[in-house]
């Protein structure tokens, strides 16, 4: 073919075909109906390997329209790897707007975190999952799961987090935290830290979680009960961070260990990294971010 | 309480294309009561065990189960999740294997305690206790309730799958083989306590066994069967003093004596 | 007076189906009623039949033809043809039995051994265990063996748990198979004393005695088991 080199014409709006498409709305529909049910969907190979987001990409392209404004996080950050490739990828297959701002987003594809900024109506935010049923490590037959799921059977479930107190004294689970929604099906929340858990809770946007290598589509619609399971003397707890980000002086966000020097030094900054920008163009400094001067960007701070 | 049968079995057959399984077997099974089923490898009396505690759908018969309210349901007219329910809470299931019984790869405590969170216990400090508990009335020491059962011996494994099974208050238990891959001085310690805890807790049992002297030891009741039917059935001590189907004799005069 | 245990026209054979089926006559119509407050005692030679009767009034043998009629709870129960539950009960509540010899389960001390009949009538554990220990004091079991299982013990301390768990009770009915045969003649005579108490309390008793002193000591009336054996009958 004699494409113009400056576009990518032949491929369908959002790389996807449209009955693939269809497919997979179908599958999300079928998902938002019955919130924390795995739907089973014909995952497309994608031009990326598995593990780097397949699932959340082809959610996110079967979504995605025109207006739309997309952003893309990897461990709450926008400029790593991961985000800044599916953020172009959608550039130039769906010729989207893109941005880092949360809150100027329509559609927000992640990768393990849920961004400090709560939610509003109207916008997705679509999780790339890796393992989608949570029982796996405990139940290893897909056919036992599938059946404990329908019969509600989520005793195993409580097992794993006993033997987190047997062996550290605490639920020592601090990722994929399991959580129970709308009273009925037990989820995984992907592999983002507990810290969000609360977040999910009667969320204003609609989340959809895909994953491309197990196949499967799940969705937590809007104001949705989404409950962290726990123990009566050992309740659902959140990590509680000692210090501030040491950019922004953020308190009650999650924050990233970044190593500074081979002496010990490090410090913590916000894993939002919008977040902290927002926060630091509003003028809050942390101890590490320098008295003086324009904040510095993103691209050249120090979360590197 | 009602004096009515827990188990009432009725001309259940378990045909594999036209090979016996077994075949129609009926009998009624009574609350405090541990019913022996002797025979050897073949004889059907695991595929029995099977049909009775649906995990084998039987090929015609039926199988009526007394509820806790006091009304029989046919264990193969009940949903799936009824059947799953009654297993973990009201039933008990000791395989000859522990491995079969039991989550190798998480600890002893909670081995004992999925059941508990199962039926809704939330309460880790309840569970914990109950668990540490169970362990003792199967004698294990309780410092090994963080152990995973990879590190028990068979005898442990045995009786840490019997703990498990028990924690719910069960009223009626299947056992495939209690015994089976036990040494002998590890056997006889495994069917005194089991004795014991029979006696205890008035647990109803079925216990699928090769074994006359575990029979002898366990049951009061027997059912001899051979090539899929039963033979001969009795009080415990009058089929293994007074045997009379010319089968049963060949079992009895097989046994070694010591 | 009251006769708790009928026997009518029993008769018993074995089938030996590994020696080309040959059946072996027993005993037949064995017939004969125990009194309450008596001591009936089996006589006869040594395969007679003796321990056979006793058997099937205790329900470990069949019975081929007749009738084992029990008074069981004011009710009259045939136990030739009762179901293995209905024997059970009469066995808790009805008829005891000191066979010839313990069948000593693993690990159980001597002590529940001889509770253990009473603990599955309802007994609370501390109740029977005290009565446990009196009987065996009274029979001079050791102190000190009370609480090791009896698996280990000599004949003659075996046949003194044996006593004590059947005497524990206060089953109407008791039968009783060579109890002395391995005492020696001071706890020979704390036997006649028990049996002489049961039957003063009403109980009826039918036992198998080779010592003659014994024999003499505690029957009211002798079952000659001569009369039911089974040649004779057929002639």
């Amino acid at each position: 073919m004699n494409a113009p080199s400056d576009t990518i014409a032949q491929y369908n709006f959002a790389y996807l075909d449209e009955q693939t498409k269809r497919m997979i709305r179908r599958a999300i529909l079928k998902a938002i109906a019955i919130p924390g049910y795995q739907v089973p969907f014909a995952s497309r190979e994608m031009p990326m390997p598995y593990g780097w987001g397949t699932g959340g990409v082809q959610v996110t392209a079967s979504i995605i329209g025109p207006d739309d404004v997309l952003k893309v996080i990897d461990q709450g950050a926008d400029d790593t790897t991961n985000a800044v490739s599916i953020r172009a990828f959608f550039q130039k297959v769906a010729h989207v707007a893109v941005t880092t701002h949360t809150a100027d987003a329509t559609i927000v594809q992640t990768r393990h975190r849920i961004p400090e900024e709560p939610l509003k109506e109207g916008q997705v935010l679509v999780y790339q999952v890796p393992i989608p049923e949570p029982l796996r490590f405990l139940e290893p037959r897909e056919t036992e799961t599938r059946k404990m799921h329908a019969l509600e059977e989520y005793g195993l479930m409580h097992v794993k987090l006993y033997e987190d107190i047997a062996q550290h004294g605490h639920i020592a689970t601090t990722f994929a935290y399991p959580v129970k929604v709308e009273g009925r099906y037990v989820m995984d929340p992907s592999p983002t830290p507990k810290f969000d858990n609360p977040k999910m809770h009667m969320s204003r946007a609609l989340q959809l979680f895909g994953a491309g290598r197990e196949k499967r589509i799940y969705a937590v619609p809007p104001h949705t009960r989404v409950e962290s399971l726990d123990f009566e003397d050992h309740p659902f707890e959140v990590q509680r961070f000692d210090e501030p980000c040491a950019l922004c002086g953020g308190m009650d966000v999650y924050l990233d260990e970044v190593i500074l020097d081979d002496q010990g030094g490090r410090m913590f900054v916000c894993s939002d990294t919008d977040h902290c920008e927002e926060r630091r163009d509003a003028g809050h400094r942390g101890h590490l971010a320098g008295e003086d001067g324009p904040p510095s960007s993103i691209s050249e701070g120090g979360t590197q | 309480m009602t004096d009515e049968p827990l188990l009432r079995v009725r001309s259940v057959s378990k045909f594999y294309g036209n090979r016996i399984g077994c075949e129609d077997i009926s009998f009624d099974l009574w609350p405090g009561e541990v019913l022996a089923v002797v025979g050897e490898s073949g004889s059907g009396k695991t595929t029995l065990l099977n049909c009775l505690s649906t995990r084998l759908m039987p090929t015609s018969g039926s199988v009526a189960y007394r509820m806790r309210d006091n009304a029989f349901h046919d264990l193969y007219r009940m949903s799936e999740a009824e059947r799953r329910m009654l297993m973990r809470t009201d039933w008990g299931f000791v395989h000859q294997n522990p491995a079969d019984g039991l989550r190798m790869t998480v600890s002893a405590g909670a081995n004992v305690g999925e059941r508990l969170m199962a039926v809704g216990d939330r309460h880790y400090g309840r569970i914990r206790a109950a668990a540490t508990d169970w362990l003792g009335r199967v004698e294990i020491a309780e410092d090994r309730i963080d152990d995973q059962p990879r590190a028990f011996s068979g005898g442990m494994r045995q009786r840490l799958q019997i703990a498990r099974n028990l924690v719910t208050g069960p009223r009626l238990v299947f056992m495939d083989e209690p015994t089976g891959g036990l040494d002998v001085s590890v056997q006889a310690r495994l069917l005194d306590l089991l004795r014991g805890l029979v006696h205890e807790l008035g647990l109803s049992a079925i216990v699928v066994t090769h074994d006359l002297a575990v029979a002898r030891l366990l049951s009061h009741r027997m059912i001899v069967m051979k090539d899929g039917h039963v033979v001969e059935s009795g009080l415990t001590d009058r089929v293994l003093d007074d045997p009379q189907a010319p089968y049963t004799q060949l079992l009895v005069s097989s046994i070694l004596q010591v | 007076m009251a006769t708790p245990l009928v026997v009518s026209e029993v008769a018993k054979s074995f089938t030996m189906h590994l020696q080309g089926g040959i059946r072996l006559p027993v005993v037949a119509d064995v017939s004969f009623s125990l009194a309450a407050g008596e001591c009936a005692v089996l006589g006869g030679p040594s395969g007679a039949g003796k321990s056979s009767i006793l058997k099937m009034i205790y329900g470990s043998y069949a019975v081929d033809r007749g009738q084992v009629i029990v008074t069981h709870r004011g009710n009259l129960v045939n136990l030739a043809t009762a179901d293995p539950r209905t024997v059970l009960a009469v066995r808790r509540d009805t008829i005891g039995y000191v066979s010839q010899f313990l069948r000593a389960v693993p690990r159980v001390s001597a002590r529940d051994v001889v509770a253990e009949p009473l603990i599955a009538r309802g007994v609370a554990l501390s109740d029977a265990r005290g009565k446990a220990e009196a009987l065996l004091a009274r029979l001079n079991l050791p102190e000190r063996l009370w609480a090791l299982p009896p698996a280990t013990f000599s004949g003659g301390e075996q046949q003194r748990v044996n006593i004590a768990r059947g005497f524990i009770t206060d089953h109407p009915v008791l039968l009783l198979d060579e109890p002395t045969a391995s005492l020696d003649k001071a706890n020979r005579a704390i036997v006649i004393a028990m049996i002489a108490e049961k039957k003063a309390a009403g109980v009826a008793l039918l036992g198998i005695f080779h010592d003659h002193e014994v024999r003499q000591a505690v029957a009211d009336h002798i079952i000659d088991v001569t009369h039911f054996a089974p040649d004779r009958q057929a002639a």
